[in-house]
């Protein structure tokens, strides 16, 4: 049987009534793996062996009958999360043989659930860009369309998942890295409240807005990771000191009269003819379903990205100064200190890398700190302000997650600025620190996925799952699958 | 022309806490290089500092002993630098709201109250070490990263070399009567810098300052002060502009050099730490903290002179040390005469603990022992010559006064039959000192008053010897 197929839901139900068995499903992941993973490239790292011991330790735990909802799943795991003892590179030429010593707080749960950990998935460096062709290792390929990029940062979980290499696969998101890779690769990606799920372990790129996700087949499965990696840690200052929810709960319930909100900013020209199609027919599917459209504002929406690029790169150019070749991960020699600093650093650094660690030293300079890093903080707080607002009058916003689908390969790696743009519906939301999801919401002619965005308030994750369970219930576009 | 030093302090103190600032490693000093890491400490990719409590309570509790303003929300700050000490590549320190400000000291200078004002108290964290090996390599231990640091930094109050140390001390005072910190400059546990610069007396602008670094023992605080005063005063007398620079005190030079100057000074590149939460204060937890401060040397001394009757000098010797000043307490609590406790504690204890180069705390000697011996003697059961050699013993045993004198028979001798025989023996044993008396040489009493005590083994009760002999040899 292809398990591969399936999604977390289906297979766990097999599991659990012992109709399968863990090393049965994993030797049919890394077949699948074998089958399509040339062509996709979505892993960095496949953790065979490691994969097989787990699917042991699985095994031994449904025998003795404590076995747990992920018990035996295959979940990806983005490259710039730590997994003890197994290769975490963040794409990175200067973390190339990085093995963490320890366990990230999100992987530590899903350790406790007996997950089996298939390998480590591609991404743009460090989690910067948008296509995941930053990666210092290698391109991975949209599955709609080998010639076409995966979105990004987090391209090769969202490839993975689309093209069955694993049952469902972690992200992170600093300014659309779980949305958008979803949106390109028609899968589900949710982008949790900021301090809903522990960073701790979470290789930091901008540390006020990174937060780890699910990436899924299906939004029930959205759900279930959601239950397993969320909650207060002790190891994350900034993780929010709340109780538990059950993401699941209300799956299936009735979105009748839920007031949608419309942002007018957000359906500008420039815009991709066929996204906004797709966007207009899904509000017309949740109208149908009983939700209410209401046009709102969000006036500060233009400064989104000018505001991202400072704060996300201030923070970064702090974060990434660690890596200097001292302790571990890649050093170049040199006749002193400061050549040994700068050839690491030189050649462990993509471009890009580079290019946002320029932009934020500079940014928080002495003499420019105030008209850059500050600024931003206080536009920050403006556009947070924005969806307190439109919170008071809707329970929901809906936008396009990205203003076109899936684009070539190449098409824009040579234009930062054209690349940055494509992250422009999904900033906003990690500024204002809100959850955010995005669900496929059917394709372009060239047959390619587009992505309903859905934005909730803070910690009402749950919610958001609710409306996207009605409408991908309503709609074909989960089921279908790219041919590879 | 006279010029006068406007001097401030920045001083950087260990915490005495028994963990890290952001992880739970141990702050023993010390030990094997590397031995107490751990990823977070090490700044690996991923991890993320947590904020140990009891730092902030030290903080708290020294800018409440130092007058200074508690914030009611304080806020972390990145420190960005590259440096192979630092695995984060910057410090986590405080720049906008410290959890302290705008306290003061008060000290005294010739007799004249000072009072230096306090800028700020922020916590951050420690450094590692470099360690340059002959072989030409360099090694890192990482054993105090994160150590948690305080920096307490001065207003340009200070105008003399010697009001710095005092400050220095005082300050040092205080944080081990707090419990903070054990201000140990040697060791680097207490780090300090200054900055200095000169002006013409009566002027009220400053000058172009200079700070100082590496002044790592109390001797160099003035020293390296008077060196850089004296430096700049000539430097503008021969028409020179002072730089503005970082500058290094060479102990062994007992010179100042230039390290950096402002040109080439860090930009820092401070901003929020996005890593920690903003620290909220609630006025209950600096009361409970306030309700657990010990008293104070200043609150001391004040007490010593007032209620115990000490003379000044004596009050701040014995109010120097927290545990010194308790040891004192406790033992006129228990019935000792104030100046009779203090004398011993000045003269004996103090040198006996100074020889050895131990805490009072570690001592065996109680107060209540130094009690029971000072009765001994203001009762005659000893005098007060074997007073001393019983406290020594005491100190070095731990024996009760009364055991040691029992064992070693040490009773004084107050029996007038056996004094009196022995002030003949010593008469007839000296026929030419007992001419010379005769003859006027009224000293010589002491000379016979030191035999008598000799051939008694000190045992005999010098109140009475001395009685008897002026007594015998005037009838002689």
């Amino acid at each position: 049987m292809e398990f591969h197929k399936l999604t977390v839901v289906e297979l766990a139900k097999l599991i659990h009534r012992r109709e399968v068995m863990p090393h049965e499903v994993i030797i049919d992941i890394f077949k699948r793996i074998q089958e399509v993973e040339p062509k996709v490239k979505a892993y960095i790292t496949l953790s065979i062996d490691k994969a097989y011991d787990m699917a042991r330790e699985a095994e031994n735990t449904i025998f003795s009958g404590k076995n747990k909802l992920l018990t035996g799943i295959p979940i990806a795991v983005k490259d710039n999360i730590c997994t003890k003892g197994i290769p975490t590179t963040c794409a990175s030429k200067i973390l190339y043989n990085f093995y963490p010593p320890y366990e990230s707080t999100v992987t530590s749960k899903l350790l406790a659930q007996k997950y089996i950990l298939p390998g480590k998935t591609n991404m743009d460096e460090f989690a910067m860009g948008s296509s995941t062709e930053n990666s210092a290792f290698q391109i991975t390929r949209n599955p709609w369309d080998l010639e076409r990029v995966p979105g990004g940062s987090s391209g090769g979980s969202a490839a993975a998942v689309a093209a069955d290499e694993c049952i469902a696969a972690l992200g992170s998101d600093t300014g659309g890295s779980i949305r958008q890779p979803a949106s390109f690769c028609g899968v589900v990606g949710l982008k949790p409240t900021y301090g809903r799920v522990s960073r701790f372990g979470l290789v930091a790129f901008a540390s006020s807005l990174d937060q780890i996700g699910p990436i899924t087949k299906c939004v029930t499965d959205a759900a279930l990771l959601m239950n397993v990696i969320a909650g207060h840690d002790s190891m994350d200052s900034t993780s929010a000191p709340i109780e538990p929810t059950d993401f699941t709960e209300y799956l299936g319930h009735d979105v009748k009269g839920l007031k949608i909100g419309i942002p007018k900013e957000y359906f500008i020209e420039g815009i991709d003819k066929e996204v906004e199609e797709r966007i207009q027919e899904a509000i017309k599917k949740l109208e149908d379903l009983g939700c209410i459209p209401i046009e709102i504002s969000l006036p500060h929406t233009e400064y989104a990205v000018a505001t991202y690029y400072i704060v996300a790169t201030s923070e970064a150019s702090s974060n990434l100064a660690r890596y200097d070749g001292v302790k571990y991960g890649l050093r170049a020699p040199g006749k002193d200190l400061l050549e040994m600093y700068m050839k690491t650093r030189s050649k462990g650094f993509g471009a890009e890398v580079k290019r946002r660690i320029m932009l934020g030293t500079y940014c928080l300079s002495a003499g420019y700190y105030d008209a850059y890093y500050k600024k931003a903080l206080q536009v920050r707080t403006l556009i947070k302000n924005d969806f307190e607002k439109a919170f008071e009058k809707v329970d929901f916003i809906i936008t396009p997650t990205a203003p076109s689908p899936a684009f070539k390969i190449g098409e824009k790696i040579d234009d930062p600025l054209q690349m940055y743009l494509s992250d422009i519906f999904t900033i906003s939301i990690n500024l204002a620190g809100v959850p955010a999801i995005s669900i496929p919401c059917g394709f372009s002619e060239k047959g390619l996925p587009i992505g309903l965005q859905i934005i909730g308030k803070p910690f009402d994750e749950a919610r958001i799952l609710q409306l996207s369970y009605a409408y991908e219930q309503s709609t074909p576009w989960h089921k279908m699958k790219p041919t590879l | 022309m006279q010029y006068e030093a406007v001097i401030g302090l920045e001083v950087h103190a260990q915490l005495l806490t028994c963990s890290k600032i952001f992880c739970s490693c141990s702050t023993q000093f010390g030990s094997e290089p590397n031995t107490q890491v751990c990823p977070v400490c090490l700044g690996m990719p991923g991890v993320l500092p947590v904020l140990n409590k009891k730092a902030v309570e030290f903080t708290i509790k020294t800018g409440l002993a130092m007058n200074c303003k508690i914030a009611p929300y304080s806020r972390f700050a990145r420190k960005n630098y590259f440096y192979p000490d630092l695995p984060k590549g910057y410090q986590i320190s405080q720049y906008e709201l410290p959890l302290c400000e705008d306290g003061y000291l008060e000290i005294t200078v010739d007799g004249e109250e000072r009072k230096i004002r306090i800028k700020r108290i922020h916590l951050e964290e420690d450094a590692g070490k470099n360690i340059h090996d002959a072989s030409g390599y360099s090694f890192v231990d990482f054993n105090r990263t994160g150590v948690p640091l305080m920096e307490i930094v001065s207003e340009p109050d200070i105008r003399s070399p010697k009001e710095a140390a005092l400050y220095m001390k005082k300050l040092r005072t205080i944080l081990r009567y707090l419990g903070v910190c054990d201000g140990n400059l040697e060791q680097g546990s207490l780090r300090c810098d200054a900055n200095v610069s000169v002006r013409p007396i009566g002027s009220t602008e400053f000058g172009v300052k200079t700070e100082i670094k590496n002044i790592n023992s109390f001797r160099f605080v003035e020293k390296a002060l008077e060196y850089e005063i004296q430096r700049q005063i000539k430097a503008i007398k021969n028409g020179e502009q002072i730089v503005q620079e970082t500058r290094l005190w060479d102990a062994q030079a007992g010179k100042t050099f230039s390290m950096r100057s402002k040109e080439e000074a860090h930009d820092y590149r401070y901003f929020p730490e996005p890593d920690l939460v903003p620290i909220v204060i609630y006025s209950d937890w600096i009361e409970k903290i306030k309700e657990s401060m010990p008293e104070l040397p200043d609150f001391k001394i004040k007490k010593f002179i007032n209620q115990y009757g000490l003379p000044p000098y004596d009050a701040e010797i014995l109010t120097e040390e927290k545990n010194i000043a308790e040891w004192f307490e406790e033992a006129v609590k228990l019935g000792g005469k104030p100046k009779e406790v203090a004398n011993w504690i000045m003269v004996e204890l103090l040198r006996l603990i100074n020889e050895d180069g131990k805490d009072i705390a570690e001592c065996t000697l109680k107060p209540s022992q130094l009690v029971e011996l000072i009765k001994l003697i203001e009762n005659g059961t000893i005098n007060r010559n074997i007073g001393k050699e019983i406290f020594e013993e005491m100190y070095k045993t731990g024996k009760a006064p009364e055991s040691i004198v029992k064992e070693k028979g040490l009773t004084q001798i107050s029996d007038d039959s056996v004094i009196i025989g022995a002030i003949k023996e010593v008469i007839s044993k000296n026929p030419k000192e007992v001419e010379r008396f005769k003859n006027g040489e009224e000293k010589l009493i002491g000379f016979f008053v030191g035999q008598v005590m000799k051939i008694t083994k000190g045992k005999a009760n010098p109140k009475l010897v001395n009685e008897f002999v002026i007594k015998i040899l005037k009838e002689e």
